[in-house]
């Protein structure tokens, strides 16, 4: 039974259904609103089907607006456009956030997209840092990145063996009896493991945080990993 | 609390090739002819008189004396004002200059505060710290506005620079608390540390905790923007240490107890108080409401105050000790009734900067004109910035602010209705005006009296105040209102137009006028192919121009990127590559010694 799907309609977007050319309006809005969710929801909430049509208030609203002027007694279209008032989102952020006396989410959050941000210690270290690990594309990005980041602590020693080799054993005490650093991360069970024993993309998936310590202390950690890592497989 | 924009400089001295030398009978010893001296001795001597000017103005114009001039101008200048980040390279700025000291950096359009622009539009202050970090080591201040700055870059700063003493960063973005961490605690001279409304992620790290133990050389440390509660044991033992500190400026998770406990400590030597969030937490009163007043009254050199982030009314009149010493007062994050109001402005006579949510009303602002008569600059921001809001200021508060204080210099004004009236009437009454910026939130609001026009209002404007410099008008305007901006505004250098005009007229009135023009914002105006074209003869001297949903095409854009190769003309657009699009989303243009930038993003098109 094959059925006509309606492929703008099941198409995601942040906009109300129905209105306008609901599909052409989100998209462009949403582009202009990456940076400020809350202005997202409110701009989209805040729409009615006004006479002016689509609420696309950019450049092709420009002539609209022409017929705005003739009747100056016609009262102003309700819909909010974007970046009006001129206030800085600072500014409206802290208004709102007294208005609601909530607590405002950190606004950590660039473009929108999914991103996975943990984490990261370092033994020693006096300051720990954030990583998105959607940013990187398999565990030797994400190690030269760790080293960079955290290099003027290392001894220099860091990022030497890249990701161990997990499936070996005997690299793998190697590693953790010297005194290079290690990265290890605790997964959605809550336990420790050393970084590198699952597939890239279930890693990004279950790891929550990360910490890079130093091979000595990771050895409690390599046979309860690899223990587990049998179990899986 | 930010400074405006200010910028005089031409970008003459940014160039590479020095000037052709000039004829040799004028007043420059030069190299060549009669060499009465050895030219290192007369470098030397340039080198010890060129020291001493310090306006960049003049050195300006010093350095287009002659070769020589132009090349000593470049070692002995220590402080560079960049405008605009991509006007030039990081390299071309350590050619020319070679004892930078202190720079200050400039980089995103100002709509861009306002969701005008998507993210990772650039700015980056990367290219510049780590250039900079090989040429200038003995680089002491770094002052950027609208940059984008990462954690890396202020741990390269950090470690490049062993002499630094002042980072001021405005409005940027793009680093953490842990950025923080790292200046703090490499940075061992560091004597400013300046955070104004910026975007701070919170990264969980104890950042007060990495200063250096023993006593530091902090004079100013503003961290007001960080939205993340900070350790106060490491705080109160870091104004401990700084005997130096003038300038505090706490965020909004330092509560009033913890305010009080700090101003004991160190209360006297302080000029700029920030006060958090001036709220008490859920402490239970042990015996009574604790003394706040006094803790104020030990403030007696505090001339500036701001903060109020989460304010308890009840206990603002603790406030009033230092109110007769106050020369700038910051309310604008605090939701203060009139009746709240009035008995602390009744005791600010020496009030000179003043900003304000619209929360106090016109009530609020004639008790402000009624007291206030040294007032130079007045801010008032929307308690709700929404088109459709209340509006609680209108004309009358401005009049009576017209009337009371007539020095007054600056203006920033959000309401929802106003008239030509008052306009013209402040026109006249306050002479000295030179940035005029008035913001009628609901777009195209006529004159609620009379429904005409706000032509009138600011053509008065316009004209009869002659120190202007910097201009922002709303409401309904037609074409009349720029044919006067056009005719009197003979000193504007930022001019910023929202939902305004008729015609290409409007906007060809200001580019054949306003000889001083500098700064064009234009957005959702019906400007198109004509005006932008009649301005081609000008664009070279400006910082930039931007025009975003207005009526150009993208030909007439290529033709003056075409016409016009040192100018880079960006076209910023959504992301559907529909190229049968009438109009060009967001057009923003800039003179550059160094072409177009390598780092635009997909939907930046350069033409």
């Amino acid at each position: 039974m094959e059925q006509l799907i309606n492929l703008k309609e099941t198409e995601l977007c942040l906009g109300l259904p129905g209105g306008p050319d609901p599909v052409e309006t989100p998209t462009k809005s949403c582009l202009r609103n990456k940076r400020g969710f809350s202005e997202i929801v409110e701009l989209k909430l805040g729409l009615h089907s006004t006479k002016e049509g689509s609420v696309d208030l950019n450049v092709a609203g420009a002539p609209k607006e022409k017929t705005l002027h003739k009747d100056p007694s016609k009262p102003p279209a309700k819909a909010q456009v974007v970046g009006w008032p001129p206030v800085r989102n600072y500014r409206k952020s802290v208004m709102t956030h007294q208005k609601c006396s909530e607590v405002e989410e950190a606004s950590s959050d660039r473009g929108g997209g999914t991103v996975a941000f943990v984490k990261v210690s370092m033994d020693g270290a006096p300051y720990l840092r954030k990583v998105d690990l959607k940013m990187y594309k398999s565990y030797k990005e994400l190690s030269d990145a760790l080293a960079k980041m955290f290099s003027s602590f290392t001894m220099g020693s860091y990022g030497a063996q890249g990701m161990i080799d997990f499936m070996n054993e005997s690299k793998v005490m190697d590693l953790v009896n010297s005194s290079d650093y290690v990265p290890s991360y605790e997964d959605k069970d809550g336990d420790w493991m050393l970084v590198g024993d699952v597939p890239w993309p279930m890693f990004i998936e279950s790891c929550k945080r990360l910490r890079i310590m130093k091979g000595s202390e990771a050895i409690g950690l390599a046979p309860r990993a690899m223990q587990k890592c049998k179990n899986r497989f | 609390m930010p400074e405006d924009d200010e910028d005089q400089s031409p970008p003459s001295d940014l160039r590479s090739q020095p000037p052709c030398s000039p004829n040799k009978s004028r007043n420059c010893i030069s190299s060549s002819s009669s060499q009465t001296f050895p030219d290192h001795v007369l470098e030397n001597v340039l080198e010890n008189v060129l020291q001493f000017l310090d306006s960049r103005c003049d050195r300006n114009a010093a350095s287009l004396v002659c070769k020589l001039w132009w090349k000593v101008e470049g070692l002995t200048r220590s402080e560079v004002f960049i405008g605009n980040c991509y006007a030039l390279s990081p390299a071309r700025l350590t050619q020319r200059f070679k004892r930078v000291r202190s720079l200050l950096l400039k980089g995103k359009p100002r709509f861009a505060d306002f969701n005008l622009m998507p993210p990772d539009w650039g700015a980056n202050f990367a290219p510049w710290v780590s250039t900079m970090a090989k040429a200038y080591p003995w680089l002491e201040k770094v002052d950027l506005k609208r940059m984008f700055v990462t954690d890396d870059d202020l741990a390269l700063l950090a470690e490049s620079f062993p002499g630094f003493k002042e980072l001021v960063l405005v409005c940027c973005e793009g680093f953490g608390t842990s950025g923080i961490a790292v200046v703090a605690n490499k940075c061992r001279k560091l004597k400013v540390l300046d955070l104004i409304e910026s975007e701070v992620t919170d990264d969980e790290v104890d950042w007060v905790s990495c200063f250096p133990e023993d006593v530091t050389c902090l004079e100013s440390l503003a961290f007001d923007c960080v939205e993340a509660p900070i350790n106060f044991k490491a705080l109160e033992g870091l104004v401990g240490r700084s005997p130096s500190l003038r300038k505090l400026r706490l965020n909004r998770f330092v509560s009033l107890e913890e305010l009080r406990r700090l101003l004991l400590l160190g209360a006297p030597q302080l000029t700029s108080l920030g006060t958090g969030s001036f709220s008490r937490g859920d402490q239970s009163d042990e015996q009574g409401p604790p003394d706040y007043a006094a803790a104020f009254r030990a403030c007696k050199s505090v001339v500036c105050l701001s903060g109020f982030r989460e304010l308890m009314p009840e206990y603002l009149p603790a406030i009033l000790p230092v109110c007769a010493n106050l020369t700038s007062l910051n309310f604008s994050y605090a939701n203060i009734s009139p009746d709240m109001f009035k008995p602390i402005i009744h005791s600010c006579h020496k009030l000179q900067i003043f900003w304000a949510l619209d929360s106090i009303c016109d009530e609020g602002l004639q008790a402000v004109a009624a007291t206030c008569k040294e007032l130079r600059e007045l801010r008032i921001f929307p308690f709700d910035p929404r088109e459709d809001s209340e509006g609680p200021v209108s004309e009358l508060g401005l009049q009576a602010i017209s009337e009371g204080c007539r020095k007054l210099e600056s203006l920033l004004y959000f309401c929802q209705r106003m008239t030509n009236a008052a306009l013209i009437a402040m026109s006249h009454n306050c002479p000295e005006l030179t940035v005029f910026r008035l913001c009628i939130m609901g777009r195209h609001r006529p004159d609620h009296v009379t429904g005409k026009a706000m032509d009138e209002g600011f053509g008065a404007i316009v004209k009869n105040c002659k120190k202007l410099t910097r201009l922002a008008v709303s409401g309904l305007l037609t074409d009349q209102a720029f044919r006067y901006m056009g005719e009197y505004g003979k000193l504007i250098r930022t001019l910023s137009v929202a939902f305004a005009g008729d015609s290409d007229m409007a906007l060809r009135h200001v580019l054949e006028g306003c000889p001083r023009l500098q700064k064009l914002e234009i957005r959702d105006s019906p400007f198109g192919d004509v005006a932008l074209r009649s301005g081609m003869h000008r664009y070279y001297n400006m910082r930039f121009v931007w025009m975003s949903a207005c009526s150009l095409s993208m030909g007439c854009c290529k033709d003056v990127a075409r016409a016009m190769p040192n100018l880079v003309v960006e076209v910023i657009g959504s992301d559907d590559d529909d190229e049968n699009r009438e109009f060009v989303d967001t057009l923003y243009m800039y003179r550059s010694l160094d072409g177009p930038r390598k780092d635009a993003p997909q939907f930046v098109t350069i033409l």
